[in-house]
């Protein structure tokens, strides 16, 4: 149990530093795609909402299982497709030329 | 309907390379050139991580899980395809706001399942179950706070009322009384616990509704980490470390976005969620063209403003929210277009803070095809007001308002603003004298150089773009 604990918080607070390193040099530009992109990240709940919802319990459970897996999946659908379209206006203007963008420069 | 099961450790595995395609993805999102590809990588990870769950033994019955991934597939297909570019920030709102619902009914059950069997629930497991369950449910009702705002739903004003603070405080108070109980008891108490998921799913409403339209950007972004915290709390729950990771990623991320919204704002964040900012409204702003000092106001006519702008040498361009709510960022860019025809050199600048997150107004101008290299940040750009022709304000109030620099006593001292009123004239396209979202005056409406040209920032666009053709 405590085993179990432990290992589970070494990951978290691994992960809290990854999270921070990753995207401490975003450029403004890209602050709201990259909100948007972390937020279809967490949808990977979905993942959770699938385990509880294909346990086999009874309808009470399958109900809420079910509206998990649903807010889960729209979480993820809507969260990829939503910062895909937002990026595609900007990969269409940007040949080539990399601009410093928001390098405060 | 039965698949054949994979090995556990195949699924781990499994997870384990759709984190690593979490974190490269974040990590490519993070310059323009990758971003696209970056959210492509994570995609896949979700679905690699989605397909691993699916030949997870445990899962017995598929009907509930492919129905509802067929439902909920449609729905946020349909949703962002659909919505308008002005739209977007109630859109993610709203997406975020159901990761927390779902990670709140996740928490939920797996309490359930310990009262079912009729377990006591360990303290460790009580812990995260309580706190994913809070979490999520405060993004969950936040965030349909935060869109009925953004979408005109629900008041933009912060809404205040009496003994607002106090009764906030008790509630939370309440609340975590409650989790301290049932985590003490250890006895599972479905009744106990529906009261306080209730009640975390009224906090989350009561949290955000204190806080003006302005400010939803910084609650956005709060809530985008709450619900990665409650993701990664289910995960303690679960033991699932995908999860953990992916969630934990988010809330850091999430936490880290926040403060740089916050630091642009020069505010601490104490400020834009207790401060009930917005009520500090100093008029209902009233369209009479004589400010509450009683200092006159100069406008300009349609004809004046094109021919000053059309015989300048150089024009920044400072679009605000004003700009995204008319839709006017396609008109503006034909309006650039033909002062660049003509020789003019214009430039953007792009307030941190402009528009309702950051970015927001790099995404809609990109969606009019506005060149990204005409689009400059705060640092870039400031000195080169002092060099400019022509100032033209669309839709921007706080962010060119000098009483950031000077001004002590103003809830917005010490913003980091553009210099405006650097250029040598400022033209400034307004609907009306009504205070920006801050509710502050803006001394720069009453500066000598400036001239208001008032009405629809779309309308007033397009008149400019007309008058200029004729010049």
């Amino acid at each position: 149990m405590i085993e179990q604990l432990l290992t589970d918080l070494t990951i978290f607070i691994l992960a809290i530093f990854v999270g921070y390193e990753v995207i401490s040099k975003v450029p403004v530009i890209l602050h709201t795609p990259l909100m948007s992109g972390t937020n279809a990240i967490h949808g990977i709940v979905l993942v959770g909402a699938m385990l509880v919802a294909g346990m086999p319990e009874g309808p009470f459970v399958r109900v809420l299982g079910f509206l998990a897996v649903v807010l889960g999946t729209i979480n993820v659908v809507g969260g990829f497709l939503v910062t895909d379209r937002m990026l595609l206006m900007f990969a269409s203007k940007t040949p080539g030329a990399p601009k410093p963008a928001g390098g405060g420069k | 309907m039965t698949l054949p099961p994979l090995p556990p450790n195949v699924i781990r595995v499994a997870y384990l390379v759709a984190s690593i395609l979490f974190v490269i993805g974040i990590k490519q999102l993070s310059s323009p050139k990758s971003a696209r590809n970056g959210n492509l990588l994570a995609a896949v990870g979700m679905l690699l991580a989605v397909i691993a769950t699916l030949l997870d033994r445990q899962i017995v019955s598929y009907g509930t899980i492919v129905v509802g991934v067929l439902l909920g597939g449609i729905i946020g297909t349909v949703s962002a395809k659909r919505v308008a570019m002005t739209a977007m920030p109630q859109m993610v709102a709203l997406f975020n706001g159901s990761g927390g619902g779902a990670a709140a009914i996740v928490s939920s059950l797996e309490y359930l399942r310990f009262a079912r069997a009729g377990f006591a629930v360990p303290p460790v497991a009580g812990v995260t179950i309580l706190v994913g369950a809070l979490i999520g449910a405060i993004s969950l009702t936040g965030s349909i706070v935060a869109f009925g705002k953004l979408q005109g739903i629900v008041t933009e004003r912060a809404v205040t009322y009496p003994l607002q603070k106090p009764i906030n405080f008790l509630l939370f108070a309440g609340i975590l009384a409650v989790m301290v109980w049932l985590i003490a008891t250890g006895e599972p108490n479905p009744t106990v616990y529906a009261w306080f998921a209730g009640a975390a799913l009224l906090f989350g409403v009561l949290f955000v509704i204190p806080i003006g339209g302005g400010d939803m950007p910084v609650v956005i972004s709060l809530l985008n980490s709450f619900t990665g915290l409650a993701t990664a709390a289910t995960g303690f729950s679960l033991h699932n470390y995908v999860l953990i990771i992916s969630g934990t990623l988010v809330g850091a991320s999430g936490t880290l976005l926040t403060y740089l919204m916050c630091k642009a704002m020069n505010r601490p964040i104490t400020n834009v969620l207790f401060g009930a900012f917005g009520a500090i409204k100093t008029g209902t702003g009233g369209s009479t063209a004589q400010s509450a000092a009683g200092k006159p106001v100069r406008d300009i006519s349609v004809e004046d403003a094109a021919t000053m702008l059309a015989y300048s040498q150089s024009v920044i361009v400072i679009p605000g929210y004003g700009l995204a709510v008319a839709q006017a960022q396609h008109n503006v860019r034909e309006l650039a277009d033909l002062l660049k025809a003509r020789g003019v050199d214009v430039k953007y600048a792009i307030h941190p803070v402009a528009g309702r997150m950051p970015g927001h107004m790099n995404v809609l101008l990109a969606e009019a095809n506005v060149p990204y290299t005409e689009l400059y940040d705060l640092d870039q750009i400031n000195s080169d007001f002092d060099r400019a022709d022509v100032a033209l304000v669309i839709g921007a109030n706080d962010v060119v308002n000098p009483a950031a620099r000077t001004d002590t006593s103003s809830p917005i001292y010490g913003m980091p603003i553009l210099d405006a009123d650097h250029a040598k004239h400022i033209i400034i396209l307004k609907r009306s004298m009504r205070a920006g979202f801050a509710g502050i005056e803006n001394e720069l409406f009453y500066d000598p150089k400036t001239m208001m040209l008032f009405g629809d920032a779309k309308d007033s666009v397009t008149k400019l773009v007309n008058t200029v053709k004729t010049l």
